[in-house]
């Protein structure tokens, strides 16, 4: 049952990644990228997950693809239907890529995975919160300042200058 | 029906991270770019996690790791967006390979 759900949720995140790189209309792609990235929480699910679930859905979702459709529609032209989407680098890019998938899955096949069968922590939202809170308190609070100085940074950057306002 | 084994997510990884990798180097809008960019997070998140379930599950450092990630794209997102809007206000256009006055 659950090789059942794995393979819908893979299926859909699949299709709709390949339709996020290679649709026309980017505003499409960004339609899809939600789709990826709600199929991607529920391979959350499936790995017992719940709470990275429900930030997938909440930061990705909710947060980034908004912003990406916000970015599509300040910086939408009239013409920009008629224009082309991808360079000129399509096939060396394909091939280059489609070598990279076949030697990972050829390496991933064939690594031995040291698999362990302890089971995860029954309570796990409780277990994460008292990871972050003490043997990963350090990078959380780096994390943080990198938030922090992505906000001054994005208000930095896209500011207008004095003069550039004024005239 | 049986479970899915970690070979399954890890593929399912790769694949997303090739899909991505490919609309990094071939689409021309820069929204596209980083569109893309969130694939290649997300593949690397899948793969932390299903570590998490099948190789290290008493620490449970691949779920912590995954939260990271998920903050680091955030924080990409809101830069790399308020970049483009900038490019967008000095070139009248996104295009990625038009912008290349950096380039000597």
């Amino acid at each position: 049952m659950n090789l059942l759900i794995f393979y819908t949720l893979a299926g859909i995140a699949s299709i709709s990644a390949l339709m996020v790189v290679t649709l026309k209309n980017i505003f499409h792609s960004a339609l899809f990228l939600v789709l990826t990235l709600f199929s991607v929480a529920g391979i959350y699910v499936l790995l017992g997950a719940e709470f990275l679930a429900a930030v997938q859905v909440l930061i990705y979702v909710g947060a980034i693809t908004i912003l990406m459709i916000f970015a599509i529609m300040l910086t939408h032209q009239l013409y920009s239907r008629n224009l082309r989407q991808v360079n000129e680098q399509v096939l060396p890019a394909a091939f280059i890529v489609l070598l990279f998938f076949v030697l990972s899955v050829f390496t991933l096949v064939k690594t031995a995975w040291p698999l362990s069968q302890n089971q995860m922590p029954a309570n796990n939202i409780f277990e994460l919160g008292r990871l972050l809170m003490s043997e990963y308190v350090i990078p959380f609070e780096v994390v943080s300042i990198v938030l922090l100085v992505a906000l001054i940074g994005a208000i930095v950057i896209s500011r207008r200058d004095k003069e550039e306002t004024s005239k | 029906m049986s479970e899915p084994t970690l070979l399954h997510f890890l593929i399912l990884g790769a694949i997303l991270f090739a899909l991505g990798i490919f609309g990094l180097l071939t689409r021309r809008n820069a929204v596209g770019v980083l569109m893309s960019i969130e694939l290649l997070f997300n593949a690397a998140a899948i793969n932390f996690v299903a570590f998490a379930k099948y190789v290290a599950p008493d620490g449970l450092a691949g779920q912590v790791f995954a939260i990271f990630i998920i903050t680091v794209a955030a924080a990409e997102a809101a830069v790399g967006l308020s970049i483009v809007m900038l490019l967008y206000r000095n070139f009248k256009g996104i295009e990625v390979d038009k912008i290349n006055f950096m380039k000597w």
